[in-house]
C-alpha cells in the first residue's frame, strides 16, 4: 500500500500542497487530474522525493518516511523510495547517449550491479512488452516520441517498482501516438501494475484509472472511483473541470486546426 | 652534399629537422599532454566546486580562476620559475613549466566545464534520481557524457592553443622546439628559415589535433545530441 499523509509542499512562500492524504491500494490505478498549477506534478514527485515534502509522511510497502520543515531527509533513504518507485515523465526524457535497451538496463546495471547480461535480458522482455524489442539497439533520437515513452516506461519499470508514477504521459504526444502509450499503460493496468498518474487526457484517465483525485489549488477537491468522480462528480468544481476536459477531447482529432482556426 | 642540387634553404631545414623533432618529442609533446591533462581534472574540479560547492570554496576558485585568466601567461611561468626561488620554492624548468600550463589550463577549462555541465538539461538529472542513481552516478553516467560531447569544440580550441603556447617554456630555459630552433639560429644565422621550419612543426601540431577533434565530433554526434533540442 501506499499512503501518503497530511503531505505539505512550501515552494519560499507558495504553499503548492496544503496537507494531501491520499492512500492507494496495490494493484490500483489513480488518476491525479486538475487543472495547471493544481498541484499534480508536485504531488506525484513526492512521492518518489524528487521534491521533498515539506511535512507530513509517505509511507511505500513497509517503508515509512516522515518529513519536517527544515529537516533534511538522509540520502539512504531517498534513494530507499526511489527504487520502489518508478517514473515516467511529460518529455520522456530518455538519456540521450544510450541505445534504448541501454536506457532499460541503466539502473539495473548502475544502480543494482546486475551483470550485464542478466539487465540486457530483462531490459529485452520489458521492451517486448512495451512493443519496442525491435528497436532495441536504436539511439532515442531516431524513435518517435510514442516510441521514446514507451522505452521509458520500461526503464521506469525495470528495477520492478511498487508503483509508477505517470506525469502527463501523453501530453507531448499527438492523439495518434499517445493511443500507443495509452494501450501500453492499459496493459500494465490490466496486469495489475500499481500506478499514479497526473493527467489532462481524459482518455487516458477513464480508460486506465480506477480511482480519481481532483487536485485543485494544492487540495484535495473529491476523490473515489473513476465512474462517479467522471461521470456524476459531486462538487460544482469538479464538475466544471470535467466538463471542460469533455469539450476539449470533443474537439478531438480535429483540435489543432480548430484552435488554429478559431 | 653538391652545392646546387639542392638549395641551401632546404638542406638546412633538413639537417635541423631530426634535432627539432627530438625536442619537439622529448619537450613539446608531453608538456602539451601533460599539462593539458592535468589541466583538465584541475578545471573538472574548479567547476564542480563552483558549481556545486560551499560559498568558501566557491569564493576561492574563482579568485584562482580571476588571477590565472587575468595575467599573462609568460608572467605567470616567470613567477613560476624566476620568482619563487626568492621564497625558497626552487623549481626544475620542466616542472616549472607543467605547473604555470596546468594551473592556467585548469582556470580556462574549468569555465568551459561549468557551462557544459549547465547546459545538460535538468529533466536528465531527474531521470537518473527517478531510477535510483545518486548524485555522482548520475554526474558520471548521464551528465559528463553529455556534458562532453558539447566540450570538444571549446575544449579542441584550449588544446591546440597550449600546443603553441607551449613554446613559452623557452624563455623559462625549457629546450622545448622553439628553443631548439633558437639555438641553430644562434650557430647558424639564419632565422627565416629556422623559425619557419618550427613554425610549420607547430602547425603540424595543430593539424593532427584538428582532425582528431573533428573524428572525436563524429563519434560524440552518433547519438545526435540533446533529445529536447531535436524535438
Amino acid at each position: 500500500m501506499i499512503g501518503l499523509t497530511d503531505i505539505e509542499k512550501r515552494f519560499g512562500d507558495n504553499l503548492v500542497l496544503k496537507g494531501v492524504s491520499v492512500s492507494l491500494d496495490e494493484g490500483s490505478v489513480t488518476a491525479l487530474v486538475g487543472p495547471s498549477g493544481g498541484g499534480k506534478s508536485t504531488l506525484l514527485r513526492c512521492i518518489n522525493l524528487l521534491e521533498i515534502p515539506t511535512s507530513g509522511s509517505l509511507r511505500i510497502g513497509s517503508e515509512t518516511l516522515e518529513f519536517r520543515p527544515g529537516g533534511k531527509v538522509p540520502a539512504k533513504d531517498i534513494q530507499r523510495i526511489r527504487l520502489q518507485t518508478g517514473m515516467v515523465f511529460q518529455n520522456f526524457q530518455l538519456f540521450p547517449h544510450r541505445t534504448a535497451i541501454e536506457n532499460v538496463m541503466e539502473g539495473l546495471v548502475t544502480v543494482l550491479k546486475w551483470p550485464e547480461q542478466r539487465a540486457r535480458t530483462r531490459a529485452l522482455e520489458l521492451l517486448e512488452k512495451v512493443g519496442m524489442a525491435h528497436k532495441a539497439d536504436a539511439w532515442p533520437a531516431t524513435l518517435s516520441g510514442g516510441q521514446q515513452q514507451r522505452v521509458a516506461i520500461a526503464r521506469a519499470l525495470a528495477p520492478s517498482p511498487r508503483v509508477l508514477l505517470c506525469d502527463e504521459p501523453t501530453s507531448a504526444l499527438d492523439p495518434e501516438l499517445a493511443q500507443e502509450v495509452v494501450d501500453v499503460l492499459g496493459q500494465l493496468a490490466h496486469e495489475g501494475t500499481t500506478m499514479v498518474m497526473a493527467t489532462h487526457d481524459l482518455r487516458l484517465a477513464s480508460k486506465i484509472a480506477q480511482e480519481v483525485v481532483f487536485l485543485d489549488a494544492g487540495a484535495i477537491v473529491e476523490k473515489g472511483p473513476a465512474a462517479i468522480v467522471f461521470d456524476n462528480p459531486q462538487r460544482e468544481r469538479t464538475r466544471r473541470f470535467i466538463a471542460s476536459l469533455r469539450q476539449e477531447a470533443q474537439g478531438g482529432a480535429g483540435g489543432e486546426k480548430s484552435k488554429a482556426s478559431s | 652534399m653538391e652545392e646546387g642540387f639542392v638549395p641551401h634553404w632546404l638542406q638546412l631545414m633538413l639537417e635541423s629537422l631530426p634535432t627539432l623533432l627530438w625536442a619537439a618529442l622529448i619537450f613539446t609533446v608531453p608538456l602539451t599532454l601533460l599539462s593539458f591533462a592535468l589541466g583538465l581534472v584541475a578545471g573538472l574540479i574548479t567547476a564542480l566546486i563552483r558549481l556545486f560547492g560551499p560559498k568558501p570554496l566557491v569564493m576561492l576558485v574563482r579568485f584562482y580562476v580571476w588571477i590565472f585568466r587575468g595575467t599573462p601567461l609568460l608572467v605567470q611561468l616567470f613567477l613560476i620559475f624566476y620568482g619563487l626561488p626568492s621564497a625558497g620554492i626552487l623549481l626544475d624548468a620542466f616542472p616549472a613549466a607543467l605547473i604555470g600550463f596546468t594551473l592556467n589550463i585548469g582556470a580556462y577549462t574549468s569555465e568551459i566545464i561549468r557551462a557544459v555541465i549547465g547546459s545538460v538539461p535538468k529533466g536528465q538529472w531527474e531521470a537518473s534520481y527517478s531510477i535510483g542513481m545518486t548524485w555522482s552516478q548520475a554526474m558520471r553516467r548521464t551528465i559528463l557524457p553529455q556534458a562532453g560531447r558539447v566540450a570538444v569544440p571549446p575544449l579542441s580550441n584550449t588544446f591546440i592553443s597550449l600546443v603553441k603556447d607551449t613554446s613559452l617554456a623557452a624563455a623559462i630555459t625549457v629546450p622545448e622546439m622553439f628553443q631548439a630552433a633558437q639555438r641553430i639560429v644562434a650557430t647558424t644565422y639564419e632565422p627565416l628559415i629556422l623559425y619557419i621550419e618550427a613554425a610549420a612543426l607547430y602547425l603540424a601540431l595543430s593539424s593532427v589535433l584538428s582532425a582528431l577533434q573533428a573524428r572525436l565530433e563524429v563519434r560524440l554526434n552518433r547519438y545526435g545530441g540533446f533529445l529536447e533540442a531535436n524535438a
